[in-house]
Order: structure tokens, then C-alpha cells, then sequence
């Protein structure tokens, strides 16, 4: 695949691989499936270098099963049910085999023909959702949801409970799984942005800049400089709306209401922002593969508009900084290790507030982020506080870094044509404002779309947030659910 | 914390005016659905129908223009407007599009006339509360529900409110495709709701399914499922028009479509 190295392997060898990947201080991403033709199935497994450089691919047949890398590598273990309930495919060995994307009672709309496993055994898939089973009556048991108060995604959460004290718990996100990625294929890559941009609203730039990169990678096209830097400046744009908006929202679940209105009135003047430079305030219809879809004009008046947000969004955060009983309340609440968060895949601002100092824009650089000064914020304590730092760190350094791209702006086209070439295979990446974000795309033999695999960043941080909530107490849970910034469209898409 | 008043008060007021008058309803630029000019349609052209992602559009040679264009599929892509060679197709702002009726948000060479809400009791003008439900979103149209809730918009000035629960609710706001596994949670609040009650789709994707439309996963939004007494299409509606579809369901506001086609 194009923006990656490695090759064909054996399925059997994929625990010796993972095991010298993790001596080697690389990381498991995902692993996918998809169907090259008709009644075959084939697994690709990406994985991150040690240190900077190309990501990893490897590929292999598995015959009707494969082995399960979940021991090995914890956070593989999502991805690996994912591909049981979509393809039906077996994972021996696999700790947790229950189904998570689809109901019990629904077939994997992908079965190959040869090469999935009629016969795999899926221990724990009679289990309804991998709930423990408690004979403690003293344990009190609170379903929460799908439809839940308030304007919120929907999503189930259970928990095992005494008292204020939560003993287990667990989050069922797919009620709102739609297929996506099913949805890609047949697609031209132009109406492929168009879904992209549709996987997870509040990530709309990040997908679809991923979703270009991973085509323009597949077609070896060269975007034009001035569209790298605009698209830069879009990507940092949704970055400030977000993290203003999760600031916000933090602060509403400490019930520091003015605080709560202040962040999301800045976050409405980002999106208003947004609307006046390209006619979305999600920033949508704009990047295209090859470039942008048309040129924006953010010369004469943006720099202005955003130099009055940054001494507004910098005395809201200052202020914050100086209320006790919102910090109070967020100092050692939903504690993520460094261990944990490495091993069950944390990413984005939650990995980066537990000790782990990756940031895609600067470690695998794309648009225009190898020519800007970037800083990225990096905690250790791990805490629901050390989450919300760094992404305030994170707005004054998208304010920064838009700035630079506004003097850096040079006159140019914004589009190079691109023309399918059927077979072509690529792999894009963004860093969005949750973490890291990957579309693999697939063309076909018509050079219409055939697989896209999106890998996004609420997947991998739903995974890692039930360990924080474990033994911890009821007071804390929308504290510490509000600190990690996620969405369930994206985990589910 | 005392200096968290000192602030809200030294900040003055955020709130909009709008929909009162001289107030700025916040959408400066936003695009809305394409504007179509039938007159300006090339016969045998069919650029925007190959182009649409979501199946608004398809070449009809007995249909006016030689096309249906349907806006509750509508996706506010562009690529039709980007695509048509003769501007038949061109960007608008029209984005407040609250009908009560599905087939209006077909477009038609004929004016419908306007209607007068009487689905809605009177009662409901001063007062009404929501429940909201996300059947299968992308979180782009909750992003712009709890924007309504800003200082900016702050919708309790209309007297509209969301409560957690469903028995407080007259109106059900749906949002998303409805996907198979929201089905029955989505039904579950319908029927945990006291007559009379009230349905509105917002979004392209409750309305009609909206670009995940067809999969393994998805139906095609409401279509079937409850019965609506407003439809917004949009991807996603802005604030405004959400207000101005609440407005148009109490009564309190004409449906802008209908008030557009007669060319006002």
C-alpha cells in the first residue's frame, strides 16, 4: 500500500511480528479486513515505527481464522471483533469474542465464501454484550440509555454499583452504527469526500483530509502549496472549535455555568468563523482529493477576526485556571496510566496527558505541518486536569499556527486533477482534534472505490476509558467522561 | 467563584435579537440547498444526477426541467452547483427549509400556497418541550442542537425547552438514519410520550436516510417509522433553522419555502 512498508506474510506469523515490534517500541494500530475479490478474504494489520518514518502494513490470507494478537498487543482486541462481526472471520484465542459492532442475531454482511470459518467456536458470544455475571445482591446494576438526557449521542452504559462507588463498567456505543465504510465502496473518490466529511461531524476536516490524503497517496498526486496550507488552516480551525466546545462542556459538568456559556460562546464564533470563509460551519465541501474544491480568501480579514478570539479564548482559559472548584474537582479524577494508555491504544490529547509524546502532525507530517512551527503539549499525572491543559495548550498553538499560515500564504492554484487507476491502494492520516485518524483506501478494477477502512481516534479512546472509570465513584463519571473529548459517531460510524 | 459573575455581567449580553427585528440570525455565508433554474436546464444533460452522493437528483424527461429535485435528500454537498454547465444549478443561502408536508421539500415550477399550521395547538406557542433523539447521526446536527442552548441563540427566550424525559416531552426530535439497532429505543420514547404529541425529522438523514441511506445498517430516517409533523432537511441545519422550524411547528412563523415560491 501506498505511504507504507512491509509485505506479504503468513498469518501464523503475525504474534512474532507484533512481539518484535513491541521490543522494538513500535505500535499496533488496527487490523482490517477486506475482500480483494470475490469469496476471498484478506487482513492487513498497520502498525506505527518506533520513531518517525513510513508506517508499517503487513498482509496476509488467513484460512478461516487467524491468530488472535489481542494478548499481545490489548487494544488489538476491538479490531479484531470487529472484523469477527463483519466478515466472519475467527480469532483464535481471542480473550473477549463476544460480538461489539452488531446484535447477536444478524449474519456478517461481508462473509467470504472461502476463507471465513463456519465452524469457529466464539467463546463468550452467548453472553449478551460481555457483561459479568454477579451474584451479589448487595451490587446494584444501572442501565443508562441509549436515549439518554439532554441533547447526547446514543449510546448504553452499564453500571455495577454500591453506593456512590462504580465496581464495573460497561459502554455499549453501536447503536449508532450505520456501515460507513460499507457505504464507500463503489463511490468515486470526488463523492467519497462528500461521505468522509459525514463519518463524525465535529471531525469533518480531519476525515476528509484524511480520506484525500489516503486517495492522493493511491494516485500519486502532488497537492498544490497553496492548498497544503489551507488545509492546514481548516484542520486547525476545527481543532479551536472543539477543544473551545470540550472546555466548555468541562466546565458545565463541574457546574461552572458562566464558565460552561463563555466556552461555547467562543466555540459559536469559531463556527460562525467557519461559515464566513466556506459557506459550512463544520467546514464541509471544501478539501477535495487533489487539493480544495475552491479557493478561499481568509487574506484580508481572518488574521483580524482571530487575533480578538485568541485574548478572549486566553482569558477564559486564565480564568479557568484560577477556579478552584473546577480544578478541584478534575485534579485525580480518571487516572490513565502510561501503561494502560500505551497498551489499550489511547490517543490523540488523552495519551498525550498521560506521558505519551506523539502527535501525527509533527512525528508523520502531512499538508503543510513540516514547515510550521509546532508545539505539542505533553502531561504526565494522566488526570481528567491534565487532559483539559493540554488541550488548552493545544488552542493557543492552533492560534499560533494559523497565524504563520496566514503570513506563509502565497498566491496559487488550489487543485491538481486526479484520474483513478483501478487496483490503486493508500493510506491517509490526520492528527484531528480527538488523535490520530487513518483512512486505507481500496480501489477497484472499475476505479471506483472498493474498501475504505477508517480507523478513528473515538474508537481507540472508548476502548481505553471504561480503565479509568473501574473503582472509581459515581460523582466523578461526567467529569471524567467529559475530559476525555469523545464522540460516538466516530467510534461507531 | 465571584469573579465567574463579574465576568457574565462585564461581558453585557451575547443573545441575537433575531428572529425580533434588526437581530443577525448568525449565518453570514452559510451555504444552503442549490437553487434551481429550469430554464437554464440543456436537454440531455445530466452532470448534477451523476455527480449527487445522496440521490437527490434524477433526470426525469416528463418532470418540469427535465429533472426531480428532491431537498429532503439533499445533502448541501455542492457538487451539483459545481458540476452544472449552464447555472441552471447555483449556490443559495436558502437553508431555512421547515415544511410540514414531505412532497414540499420536492421542488415543483408551482407556488404552493402557504399554510396555516393547525396541526399544532395554540397552547404549544408559548410553551413547548422537547425530546431529542439521535437514531443513528454523525453528531454534526447534535453539535447544532446544543448550539441552540449557546448565549447566542438561547432558546429558552422562545419558551422552548429539552427535558430528559419523554413523559414532559410534546415534541420527539429526531435526528440520524435510524439505524436498526436505534429502531426500537426510538419507538420505546414515541409511545412513553402523552398525546398530543409531535414528531420532527431533523436533518437530511432523518428525513430521508440521508447519505447512509441503503446500508446493512441504516433505513432511510423516519420514512415508515413514526409519523412527522415537521420536516428540516439540512446536513446539517444550523441553528437558525432549527429555531425557524420550531417557530414554523408552533405556528409562529411562516414555512419559508412556501413564502419563497411565491417569490416574496
Amino acid at each position: 500500500m501506498k505511504g507504507t512498508e512491509g509485505g506479504s506474510v503468513a498469518c501464523e506469523d503475525m504474534p512474532e511480528i507484533a512481539r518484535a515490534l513491541f521490543a522494538a517500541g513500535g505500535r499496533m494500530q488496527m487490523v482490517y479486513a477486506w475482500q480483494p475479490e470475490e469469496g476471498v478474504a484478506e487482513l492487513r494489520y498497520l502498525a506505527s515505527p518506533p520513531e518517525s518514518g513510513r508506517f508499517l502494513m503487513w498482509r496476509c490470507r488467513p484460512d478461516g481464522e487467524a491468530p488472535s494478537l489481542a494478548a499481545i498487543w490489548p487494544a488489538m482486541g476491538w479490531y479484531e471483533r470487529e472484523v469477527m462481526d463483519l466478515f466472519g472471520l475467527g480469532f483464535r484465542n481471542h480473550p473477549e469474542p463476544n460480538r461489539l459492532i452488531l446484535g447477536d442475531d444478524i449474519a456478517p454482511p461481508f462473509r467470504a465464501e472461502r476463507g471465513a470459518a463456519e465452524g469457529v467456536e466464539r467463546r463468550g458470544a452467548d453472553v449478551p454484550r460481555g457483561l459479568p455475571e454477579l451474584d451479589q445482591p448487595d451490587v446494584q446494576l444501572l442501565p443508562f440509555g441509549p436515549v439518554r438526557a439532554d441533547v447526547l449521542e446514543s449510546a448504553e452504559f452499564t453500571f455495577f454499583y454500591v453506593g456512590e462507588r462504580i465496581l464495573h463498567y460497561h459502554p455499549h456505543l453501536f447503536f449508532k452504527h450505520r456501515g460507513m465504510e460499507q457505504r464507500f465502496a463503489g463511490l468515486t473518490p470526488t463523492a467519497g469526500a462528500v461521505m468522509a466529511e459525514r463519518v463524525s461531524g465535529v471531525g469533518s476536516v480531519a476525515h476528509g483530509l484524511a480520506y484525500c490524503q489516503a486517495i492522493e497517496a493511491a494516485l500519486s498526486c502532488e497537492v498544490p502549496r497553496r492548498a497544503l496550507y489551507l488545509r492546514v488552516l481548516l484542520a486547525e480551525l476545527e481543532r479551536l472549535y472543539n477543544h473551545l466546545h470540550y472546555l466548555g462542556h468541562l466546565a458545565g459538568t463541574t457546574t461552572l455555568k458562566v464558565a460552561e456559556a463563555q466556552g461555547k460562546l467562543l466555540e459559536e464564533r469559531v463556527k460562525q468563523l467557519n461559515a464566513r470563509l466556506t459557506g459550512s460551519r463544520f467546514l464541509r465541501g471544501i478539501i477535495t482529493p487533489g487539493g480544495l474544491r475552491r479557493d478561499l480568501a481568509p487574506e484580508d480579514w481572518l488574521a483580524g477576526a482571530l487575533a480578538r478570539l485568541r485574548a478572549e479564548a486566553a482569558r477564559f482559559i486564565d480564568l479557568l485556571e484560577h477556579s478552584d472548584s473546577h480544578r478541584d474537582r478534575l485534579i485525580t479524577t480518571g487516572r490513565l496510566s502510561r501503561p494502560v494508555a500505551l497498551d489499550q491504544g489511547a490517543t490523540g490529547p488523552v495519551q498525550r496527558a498521560s506521558g505519551i509524546d506523539r502527535d501525527l502532525r509533527r512525528d508523520h507530517p502531512y499538508a503543510a505541518y513540516a514547515e510550521l512551527p509546532l508545539t505539542v503539549a505533553v502531561r504526565e499525572e494522566g488526570d481528567a486536569y491534565a487532559r483539559a491543559l493540554v488541550r488548552a495548550a493545544e488552542i493557543e498553538a492552533s492560534f499560533a499556527l494559523i497565524e504563520r499560515v496566514l503570513m506563509l500564504l502565497e498566491e496559487g492554484k488550489v487543485h491538481e486533477a486526479l484520474s483513478a487507476v483501478p487496483g490503486a491502494e493508500g493510506l491517509g492520516w490526520a492528527e484531528s482534534p480527538r488523535g490520530t485518524l487513518f483512512y486505507a483506501v481500496h480501489f477497484g478494477t472499475d476505479g471506483r472505490l472498493k474498501r475504505v477502512k477508517i480507523k478513528s481516534p473515538s474508537f481507540s479512546n472508548w476502548r481505553v476509558f471504561p480503565f479509568t472509570v473501574h473503582e472509581t465513584n459515581m460523582m466523578d463519571y461526567a467529569i471524567n467522561e467529559a475530559s476525555f473529548g469523545l464522540t460516538i459517531a466516530g467510534c461507531a460510524r | 467563584m465571584a469573579f465567574w459573575t463579574w465576568f457574565g455581567l462585564s461581558e453585557g449580553k451575547a443573545t441575537t435579537a433575531w428572529p425580533g427585528r434588526g437581530g443577525d440570525d448568525g449565518q453570514q455565508g452559510v451555504l444552503g440547498m442549490p437553487r434551481y433554474a429550469p430554464e437554464r436546464c440543456e436537454a440531455g444533460c445530466s452532470e448534477c444526477a451523476a455527480v449527487c452522493p445522496s440521490g437527490a437528483i434524477a433526470v426525469a424527461p416528463g418532470a418540469p426541467g427535465g429533472m426531480t429535485l428532491d431537498y429532503g435528500s439533499c445533502v448541501v454537498c455542492q457538487l451539483c452547483t459545481e458540476a452544472c454547465p449552464s447555472g441552471a444549478l447555483s449556490p443559495s443561502q436558502d437553508w431555512a427549509f421547515g415544511v410540514r408536508r414531505r412532497e414540499d421539500l420536492l421542488w415543483s415550477p408551482t407556488a404552493q400556497p402557504a399554510r396555516k399550521n393547525d396541526a399544532v395547538p395554540r397552547a404549544f406557542r408559548r410553551s413547548l418541550h422537547i425530546r431529542h433523539v439521535d437514531a443513528g447521526s454523525c453528531n454534526g446536527c447534535e453539535s447544532e442542537l446544543q448550539a441552540l442552548n449557546n448565549p447566542f441563540y438561547n432558546l429558552h427566550r422562545l419558551g422552548i425547552f429539552f427535558t430528559a424525559s419523554p413523559r414532559f416531552a410534546d415534541l420527539l426530535l429526531v435526528t440520524g438514519t435510524v439505524t436498526h439497532a436505534m429502531l426500537a429505543p426510538l419507538r420505546a420514547t414515541w409511545e412513553a410520550m402523552p398525546e398530543p404529541r409531535f414528531v420532527m425529522a431533523a436533518g437530511t438523514c432523518a428525513v430521508s436516510g440521508g447519505i447512509a441511506r441503503g446500508g446493512y445498517a441504516c433505513g432511510s430516517g423516519l420514512e415508515g417509522v413514526l409519523p412527522v409533523d415537521l420536516y428540516l432537511p439540512g446536513c446539517p441545519p444550523n441553528p437558525s433553522a432549527i429555531i425557524t422550524a420550531l417557530l414554523v411547528l408552533q405556528g409562529r412563523m411562516p414555512e419559508r419555502m412556501a413564502r419563497d415560491r411565491r417569490g416574496e
